[in-house]
């Protein structure tokens, strides 16, 4: 398989090419796909899923409008008024309550990604995250209110940076692979959650001794509600934070010196070392930031819906694990994680036992569904040569100067 | 100085020894506070840790690093896990160190992770990281069930469960051989992919029945001779014929990566492609069979899973036992023997989390953590540092 570059840019063409670094793969695929391969990628995505149900006697169409009408997105349609738009907004707040830490998590594993490592851990930075928040956000009665949040929210902050941070660590000292460390500290993370919670746990609730479950949040600690009925589940303010988040992103990425160092390391730590830079410093601090963003995801669903941690919400939980989805159909931008948070968010949601009609489709099912389309999506985001070759040759086909393809290397 | 230096000087004992004695010494404090010996001080443990933890020194000191620091580990956790026995009741400690069931229960766990690294081995020999090896296990584990549930023999289930195992494991191959995937997210992919597919057809075929019971199962089989030996027989007499058939792989496996021209030719595509190509070994063809060949074995230990050890299926049933896999090959080094040792390791300790439970059922979870815990270590270097196959993850471009 040939690329032609399209455009004679120095340095040599380095993304798309085996060997290459992630980063240097993914700038490739950013400035080659654009906004077509994402949503080209998800459609086919939806369309083999769809394949699926038609295979085990469901009818896509139906389901696909159930899911959708699940989502609440419908709200977003002016002529939707009365009963419908009022059910719509309280379907709309639960897909937002689930795009929030989507987009936080996402970004957690694009940041990585940018600076060329994989962080497969945002599962247990998420963990961690959520436990850090659900000790500190259930203790502490006395304290004022916006300040317990902040505490809480720091400390979650702290201890997912903490556990990124330590594959950062290992990785730029002893040159552990990151993939590595991450899985098994997610793990760890888990049996350590399990643990905390179950019967006779450290941090396993003071009512009621057969349940392994943690304290509940006190009230001052609980993110406000902002739209919706507080006691129905509304939306909490904490989408506002992820979405703060995903502009620090932003602007740590393309106007900092710190982002220019990350994106460079990314790109070519070899050449970034020989400029200078130090390659080590910048992978503990990338997973560093990417485990406080995941940490801060696991901080807003406990103090935003979530209010207690169960053994069972623990082992379940697999937010983290959709940030890499999301970072991948999202390509590590800030937009895009966004869109594909939201993307992903709505499916959840839509797809939940309390927003799904189950004589559609049973939401067990959807949910299985739901890992199908997540893996179909992976898995063509990973052969992002294929995607771009294809799209390369229909452009030069279409522009009717196929280049003369020369052998690669 | 070296060691050689200070043991020609002074006719110290070689490191070497000294540290593996550490280690043991590190076994024994902790064993002889266990039952049937069962010591209620803590003092003569504490005193053969500390010879432990001395040995361990010693050999750090002669340059035996890596063995030193297991020895002192090991010294450290037996004095630890000594004095924690002598401050249980003797009565739970006589319920969960029975050893001939521990180490039965051992096998039992084991089984599906021997499985799972053999097949991580062989595709990582040939260059391919497999992530996957998680969800290649879950199709194992639900086809497995699934195809003996629709033949009535377990016969065709084993047969079934593979063939899914190794139809995903397809994928994985034809798109980060053929597409040039980057090789983890791809094997990521497919551990959704199958989540998802396995899931789908459970919840669409049994509902939330689960599967019925009467399953044909994996039969056990028992070695004749050995079943009436008092503790041997109840420790490794009997035990599911899927059990010995990753016993007997193992040696299986060793003797072709190792002394076989094929294995040879496997290695070298894992470790100089170009090289290998050069002289006429098809790299891509190699690599394709291994790929498969891994997820032939990993589905083998779903299978194990579910219709040997179960009889039933449940989503997600592996849940992280293909990670512990994939952990066992990075703690084995890549090589059979080894990974044995690990998936052994790995078994035991959930064999003790499952019976820890009538001490404590919180310190029973954290044994569950241990197998994470120690190849977390040995990937940062602190004992042992493993080099991975030096073309892994490089997709290979024919010159």
């Amino acid at each position: 398989m040939s690329q032609a570059p399209d455009r004679p840019e120095p340095p040599p063409y380095p993304g798309g090419e085996p060997g290459a670094t992630p980063a240097a793969r993914l700038a490739a695929y950013i400035r080659g796909g654009g906004l077509l391969v994402p949503l080209l990628t998800a459609v086919l995505a939806f369309f083999i899923a769809g394949l699926v149900m038609l295979f085990t006697g469901n009818d896509p169409f139906a389901t696909y409008e159930a899911i959708f009408e699940g989502t609440g997105l419908q709200w977003l349609f002016p002529w939707v008024t009365g009963d419908d738009r009022t059910l719509a907004a309280v379907n709309l707040q639960q897909t937002l309550i689930l795009t929030t830490p989507l987009i936080l998590t996402g970004l957690a594993v694009a940041l990585a990604f940018r600076a060329g490592l994989f962080n497969i851990g945002g599962q247990g930075q998420y963990i961690v995250g959520s436990i850090a928040a659900v000790w500190v956000g259930s203790s502490f009665a006395g304290m004022p209110a916006f300040l317990h949040i902040l505490v809480a929210i720091a400390a979650a902050c702290i201890a997912g940076a903490a556990w990124a941070g330590f594959a950062g660590f290992l990785k730029a000292t002893v040159g552990a692979h990151e993939v590595i460390s991450t899985i098994m500290l997610n793990y760890i993370a888990l049996w350590v959650g399990v643990w905390l919670f179950s019967l006779g746990g450290p941090l396993q609730n003071d009512r009621d001794e057969s349940l392994p479950v943690s304290n509940d949040v006190v009230e001052d600690a609980r993110l406000p509600v902002f739209w919706g009925d507080p006691v129905l589940q509304g939306l909490h303010i904490g989408i506002f934070v992820a979405l703060a988040a995903v502009v620090v992103f932003w602007l740590l990425l393309n106007r900092s010196t710190a982002g220019y160092e990350v994106r460079a390391v990314g790109f070519n730590p070899e050449a970034a070392r020989y400029g200078g830079m130090s390659v080590a410093r910048n992978y503990v601090l990338v997973m560093a930031v990417c485990g406080l963003f995941a940490g801060l995801a696991g901080a807003l669903d406990v103090l935003g819906w979530q209010f207690r941690l169960a053994t069972n919400d623990v082992q379940v939980s697999q937010i983290g694990f959709l940030g890499i989805a999301v970072a991948l159909l999202g390509r590590s931008t800030a937009s895009g994680t966004v869109a594909a948070a939201l993307l992903f968010g709505a499916l959840l949601s839509g797809t939940s036992q309390r927003n799904l009609d189950p004589t559609i489709f049973e939401p067990e099912l959807a949910s299985n569904l739901t890992l199908i389309i997540q893996g179909l999506v992976v898995l063509l985001v990973s052969a992002d040569v294929l995607v771009l070759s294809a799209l390369r040759r229909g452009r030069s086909l279409m522009m009717g100067r196929r280049r003369a393809e020369e052998p690669a290397k | 100085m070296t060691a050689h230096a200070l043991a020609a000087g002074r006719a110290l004992p070689a490191p070497r020894p000294v540290g593996w004695a550490g280690v043991a010494l590190g076994a024994i404090a902790w064993y002889i506070a266990l039952p049937p010996l069962l010591l209620r001080t803590p003092v003569p443990s504490l005193l053969v840790a500390a010879a432990a933890v001395a040995a361990g020194a010693y050999a750090i000191r002669a340059d035996e690093r890596r063995l030193g620091w297991g020895a002192v580990a090991a010294g450290v956790l037996g004095g630890l896990g000594a004095v924690v026995a002598t401050e249980s009741g003797e009565s739970n400690l006589e319920d969960v160190f029975v050893w001939s069931a521990l180490i039965a229960a051992m096998l039992r766990f084991a089984t599906p992770l021997i499985f799972g690294a053999l097949g991580g081995i062989v595709c990582e020999r040939s260059g391919v990281i497999n992530i996957g090896l998680e969800g290649m296990m879950l199709m194992g584990a639900f086809f497995g069930i699934f195809g003996a549930d629709l033949t009535g023999s377990w016969v065709s289930g084993v047969l079934i469960g593979m063939a899914a195992g190794g139809a995903l494991a397809l994928v994985h191959a034809l798109f980060s051989i053929q597409f040039r995937a980057d090789q983890v997210v791809s094997g990521f992919a497919m551990n959704l992919l199958a989540l998802g597919i396995t899931g789908y057809v459970f919840i669409a075929h049994y509902g939330s029945r689960g599967t019925p019971d009467g399953i044909p199962r994996v039969p056990d089989v028992t070695l004749p001779g050995i079943e009436a030996i008092p503790f041997v027989g109840d420790a490794v007499g009997r035990a599911s014929l899927l059990t010995w058939i990753a016993l007997l792989l193992v040696p299986a496996l060793a003797l072709f990566l190792f002394r076989t021209p094929r294995g040879l030719r496997l290695r070298s595509v894992g470790e100089k492609p170009r090289a290998a190509d050069s002289v006429g070994v098809p790299v891509i063809r190699t690599r394709y069979l291994a790929v498969i060949a891994s997820g032939l074995l990993a589905a083998l230990g779903g299978v194990y899973l579910s219709i040997a050890f179960l009889g039933s299926f449940s989503q997600n049933l592996t849940a992280g036992r293909g990670y512990i896999a994939l952990a066992a090959v990075i703690f084995g080094a890549w090589r059979p023997g080894r990974a044995l040792l690990a998936a052994l390791l790995f078994g035991f300790s959930s064999a003790l989390a499952q019976r820890l439970p009538t001490f404590s059922e919180s310190t029973a979870v954290l044994f569950e953590a241990l197998p994470y815990v120690l190849t977390l270590i040995v990937v940062a270097g602190l004992i042992g540092r493993t080099r991975p196959p030096a073309a892994i993850g490089v997709p290979y471009v024919k010159e």
